[in-house]
């Protein structure tokens, strides 16, 4: 278990180590960071001393270094955009991402896990049948047009609920939250409903796949052999065992969430990560993009880990097989 | 077995290529049973015909400024008050009739995805091949950067290439290239799906006896790759691929949406919805919700019809 946990631990370092050597070579090689920070009018001389001050002028492999140095401490540079510090930045929009993020993945699971399970045990009833097409209706549907209806129903001809922005948002100091006021809470339900929507689609259909697959299997029949009640036989038994592929999808799909929040921003104007990048990407405001790059691999590798970890602590095979390895 | 007259030791039959498997499979006739199929593949000829013949189909050549005035503007469809019988489904900002534009715009967005696919497809097919075939270090390094980019959603990819490009190429000529950087987009977040299977299957194919039969009369691995393990693998590939042209046509949807795909000049869907975005408050509605109808429809049917390959061609549901 061990060898195995070190083992994923170096794949991952690994894949940190390549995607700042990217996030790097995009910083420094893409456009003129000079041009960016100081103007096209700029003189020579400014350029040189700005050279100087930014390390542009030493040795690539040094840059990468410095470069490397500077993002194990939080540093990512200066925003050509923005003009501030990109790690201040990022801070500051972090909440509204996390916030939107959790609970577009609450509302997915809550309503994608039973609906996949009801899909899979009623096959050909009614509701399944409506349950499966509205799935596949949900997989086709692009979010941003979704996002865009519900504001033309909700907003436009109803006016029940804001447009756009975070509403009202409470600071706490380290962290501002739209789920402590009335407002903040009503800004949150149409970017929350689109970003779940197309999760909920996803994880009925996986959850109901991986269902079937379980319910045939042969411990299943030999538990219904013998004469296990179908509520113990579906849920203590086919539904354990449909968990563990289910939790790492979800564990996946909290990265490509956070993915698609960058659109469901855009659609809503919601202040968050995924509406910097798109305006970083926009006005190519390379620092920016690096230090997303960056911060989004990390944020995926750590899922991975937590995943693989889960694994562990799920399916005791996994333990057995560890052990014998090492013997 | 019998090829032409000649009765043949089963070993040493040909195999079959996917076309004759395709034929001989009984996909057509599940297809005759299978409405939504029948509907969906319907839905799809009609757009492949509207793509491949625009300006016979549209009343209007969208990307003719000369032909839309501005005094057309903002007509209601026909349905609604304030419709005109000469734009069936109304008008936009510029008074381009909404039929041609989705007309003309359905073919932007058709030809991106399948390009983009495309593009997958050849890299993914590709390295799935040369990584399964050659292994070692090769295999290796194939498959490590396909784990990597795997943990990104195709998405993220899409947009990191499109700023990269905006980056290096500068704002201003970067409409230029914009349907380039889209196919480009698409094609280079997509191959991990097809190099993957096509690798697992190459690497079963490669042990078989007519792969080792082929080595010593000496063809050329390159050969063998193509003739002999490609024509093995095309079925999953067709699959994977009509799938994948549905997520290809919402991303590039997507990112016009959001101001990186196709510029308004000569709009995909996704920039028609763009420009009708703006115009949602002030109760033009249909300039932004009828090209997303239009989208939904085209995806959904691609999604149906992919849906139905798969299980046709997969013998394991049955």
């Amino acid at each position: 278990m061990l060898s195995f946990l070190a083992r994923r631990l170096g794949q991952a370092v690994i894949v940190m180590l390549v995607v700042t050597a990217v996030a790097f070579v995009m910083f420094r090689f893409l456009g003129d960071p000079l041009v960016a920070i100081l103007g096209i009018e700029s003189t020579e001389a400014q350029r040189e001393i700005v050279r100087a001050e930014l390390g542009l002028d030493r040795p690539v492999a040094i840059q990468f270094l410095n470069y490397l140095g500077g993002v194990l401490q939080g540093d990512f540079g200066i925003s050509y955009r923005l003009g501030r510090a990109v790690e201040t930045v990022l801070v500051e929009r972090l909440p509204a991402t996390v916030e939107l993020a959790v609970s577009g993945m609450l509302i997915a699971i809550v309503v994608g896990i039973p609906a996949g399970v009801y899909a899979a045990l009623n096959r050909g009833r009614v509701l399944s049948r409506i349950l499966l097409s509205a799935s596949l209706f949900g997989i086709s549907m692009p979010s941003f047009f979704m996002g865009l209806i519900l504001i033309w129903v909700f907003a436009v001809t109803l006016g029940w609920l804001p447009s756009f922005g975070r509403g009202q948002v409470v600071d706490l100091g380290w962290w501002t939250t739209g789920l402590l006021s009335a407002g903040g809470l009503k800004a949150l339900v149409m970017p929350a409903l689109t970003l779940a929507a197309f999760q909920i689609a996803m994880i009925m259909r996986l959850v109901r796949a991986e269902m079937l697959e379980v319910v045939r299997t042969d411990y299943i029949r030999f538990a219904r052999a013998r004469g296990l009640s179908h509520r113990a036989v579906h849920y203590r038994h086919a539904l354990r065992n449909t968990l563990i592929p289910v939790v790492t999808i979800i564990g996946l799909q909290l990265g490509s969430i956070i993915a698609f929040a960058v659109i469901t921003e855009s659609v809503f104007q919601w202040p968050g990560l995924g509406l910097l990048f798109l305006q970083s990407v926009a006005t190519a405001d390379v620092s920016m993009m690096s230090a997303y790059l960056i911060l989004i691999a990390a944020l995926f590798v750590g899922i991975n880990l937590v995943v693989d970890l889960l694994y562990l602590v799920i399916d005791p095979r996994l333990r057995g097989r560890s052990e014998l390895e090492r013997a | 077995m019998t090829v032409g007259e000649i009765p043949v030791d089963d070993r040493t039959v040909r195999r079959p290529g996917w076309r004759d498997r395709l034929a001989r499979s009984d996909v057509l006739h599940d297809f005759m049973r299978d409405p939504a199929a029948i509907v969906a593949a319907s839905i799809l000829l009609l757009f492949a015909v509207a793509s491949l013949a625009p300006q016979i189909v549209a009343p209007y050549d969208a990307f003719d400024p000369n032909q839309f005035r501005l005094t057309d503007a903002f007509l209601a469809p026909v349905w609604l008050e304030g419709g005109d019988p000469r734009f069936l489904l109304g008008t936009d900002d510029q008074g381009r009739d909404m039929i041609s534009a989705i007309i003309f715009g359905a073919r932007v967005s058709l030809f991106v995805g399948l390009a983009g696919v495309l593009l997958a497809v050849l890299i993914g097919v590709a390295a799935g091949l040369v990584a399964g075939f050659v292994g070692g270090w090769v295999d290796a390094v194939t498959m490590r950067v396909a784990d990597i980019q795997l943990t990104f959603p195709a998405i993220l990819i899409a947009v990191m290439v499109d700023g990269v490009s905006r980056a290096a190429f500068g704002q201003a000529d970067h409409n230029q290239v914009a349907v380039a950087v889209l196919v480009l987009a698409i094609g280079l977040s997509g191959w991990v799906q097809y190099a993957r299977p096509v690798r697992g299957a190459t690497l079963v194919e490669r042990n078989r006896e007519y792969v080792a039969a082929a080595t010593m009369m000496g063809i050329a691995k390159w050969a063998i790759m193509l003739k002999h393990i490609l024509p093995n693998v095309m079925t999953s590939v067709l699959v994977i691929g009509t799938i994948h042209l549905a997520v290809a046509v919402i991303l590039e949807a997507t990112l016009s949406f959001v101001g990186l795909g196709v510029p308004p000049t000569e709009p995909s869907l996704g920039t028609l919805i763009r420009i009708g975005n703006g115009y949602l408050f002030s109760g033009e509605w249909w300039i932004a919700i009828v090209p997303g109808c239009v989208l939904v429809i085209l995806v959904l049917s691609i999604n149906l019809l992919g849906d139905f390959l798969r299980d046709a061609l997969n013998p394991r549901l049955k």
